[in-house]
């Protein structure tokens, strides 16, 4: 299977298989006007498989969303055709306005303004907490 | 700006400076009739309480201060459907310090966010009630002179129940703690306050549904209230409701110095034939209440005045 490779933009690459869908929705991906490829279950040496997600614009991606979904992603920046910098993301310690608290006697349950914050509390366990209810993000 | 919306907001070092003006608030109440003066206290009650405000009223009155306020969300803006925010930011304009409850978990923190005051957690739906804790540190500490090496038995509704959550994760601090959980299997400490707090601190407890056999090695027992408000279904809670009715004869093998503890309200959980026992101090809790909240309005109007 061959994807034309980007001149300008992002490859989001070392997905865990089947997280891909998941990062397009939440990165927003589908409302861009630009290519967006999603790659499923690459065969990949060192993961078996993996899923691959390449963005063909110069935007900028919100990379807590990607180390929420799956820190051990990296993000390939290209430019000009050339791989430029890949970074490595690893789990955000906060998250806002990504995920939304699901507690129906949080304040954020009846208060739309309100920004949706979760703080990392077990890095071991990936367990986020609401800030404000400290319910766990599922 | 400095706020209290946590019970763990405070390090061990400010609970024990807030004890120790709490006791020399006590000792010499005159010293501090005027120590607010001009200085103005908001209770924002969005929904009702007696004890928790009223008790917030008089703390500020005995320090010399005033009271603004309203004691049901329909009195207030928030029935025009203001936000918690923006009531925040109009009643920084008037007062010099607000004491919040919400029905809903979290608002006072949105509150403490958006205000240019101090904010103080007056309960929060099931969430946090730091107050609460800081009255139930304050009478451990004078009956028991001290924090150290004490068998805490709780006791009832130990899922929902707020206060003991927090007073679980406060006594945790201190050392040579053990903790009786006593409860109905229904209502047993939730899997991640144990994790979290016991196991994480390596503090030592044990779970039961045996009041009388744990009785003999309490130094504090802590009863609480089944409550109602927290069950979507009622047959659970008739069901489970009466699960510990503390009597005098339960009373038989307790510790001769044991402190008995509740945070009030009380249904029927506590025989009112216990109420002359020296070893009741429930009612001294709700007065200890109104000394911590005297220390903690004065420790944050003067660390907002720096």
């Amino acid at each position: 299977m061959n994807i034309d490779s980007i001149s300008n933009g992002f490859v989001i690459d070392h997905i865990k298989a089947g997280s891909g869908m998941k990062l397009y929705e939440l990165l927003g991906l589908g409302e861009l006007d630009c290519s967006v490829a999603i790659i499923k279950n690459v065969a990949s040496k060192k993961m078996g498989k993996k899923d691959i997600i390449k963005i063909d614009a110069d935007i900028s991606v919100d990379l807590d969303v990607i180390g929420y979904v799956d820190p051990d992603a990296t993000v390939n920046v290209i430019k000009n055709g050339e791989l430029v910098r890949k970074v490595v993301i690893g789990l955000p310690e906060k998250l806002t306005d990504v995920i939304k608290c699901k507690n129906p006697r949080c304040i954020t349950s009846v208060e739309q303004e309100i920004h949706h914050i979760f703080k990392l509390t077990d890095k071991e366990k990936k367990i986020y907490r609401c800030i404000y209810c400290e319910t766990k993000a599922n | 700006m400095r706020s209290l919306i946590d019970i763990l907001d405070l390090s061990v070092e400010e609970i024990d400076k807030l004890i120790a003006t709490a006791n020399d608030i006590i000792a010499n109440p005159d010293d501090y009739a005027e120590k607010c003066k001009r200085k103005k206290l908001a209770t924002l009650f969005f929904e009702p309480s007696t004890r928790t405000r009223l008790s917030f009223e008089a703390a500020m009155i005995e320090l010399g201060g005033s009271v603004i306020g309203f004691s049901a969300a329909n009195n207030s803006s928030a029935a025009k459907g203001e936000s918690v925010s923006d009531t925040a930011k109009t009643i920084s304009c008037y007062a010099d310090i607000i004491a919040m409850r919400h029905p809903k978990e979290g608002a006072p923190l949105v509150a403490s966010r958006a205000a240019s005051i101090p904010v103080i957690n007056a309960g929060d739906g099931g969430h946090n009630h730091p107050t609460q804790t800081l009255a139930d540190l304050l009478t451990i500490y004078r009956e028991k002179c001290g924090f150290n090496n004490l068998t805490i038995g709780l006791c009832g509704d130990l899922k929902f129940g707020r206060t003991v959550h927090s007073l679980i994760s406060a006594m945790s601090r201190y050392s040579g703690i053990k903790f009786v959980l006593i409860s109905p299997e229904e209502l047993k400490l939730p899997s991640y306050v144990k994790k979290d707090v016991l196991e994480k601190n390596d503090i030592q407890f044990e779970q039961t549904t045996d009041l009388e056999g744990a009785m003999p090695k309490l130094d504090i027992l802590y009863m609480t209230r089944v409550q109602r408000e927290r069950f979507f279904n009622e047959e659970d809670y008739l069901r489970l409701k009466d699960s510990y009715i503390l009597e005098p004869n339960k009373l038989k093998n307790a510790k001769k110095d044991l402190c008995i503890m509740h945070p009030l309200p009380r249904v029927n959980e506590i025989s009112v034939a216990i109420d002359d026992d020296p070893r009741a101090c429930y009612f001294k809790q709700v007065l200890n209440g109104k000394y911590m909240r005297m220390a903690l309005i004065l420790m944050l109007l003067e660390e907002a005045a720096k």
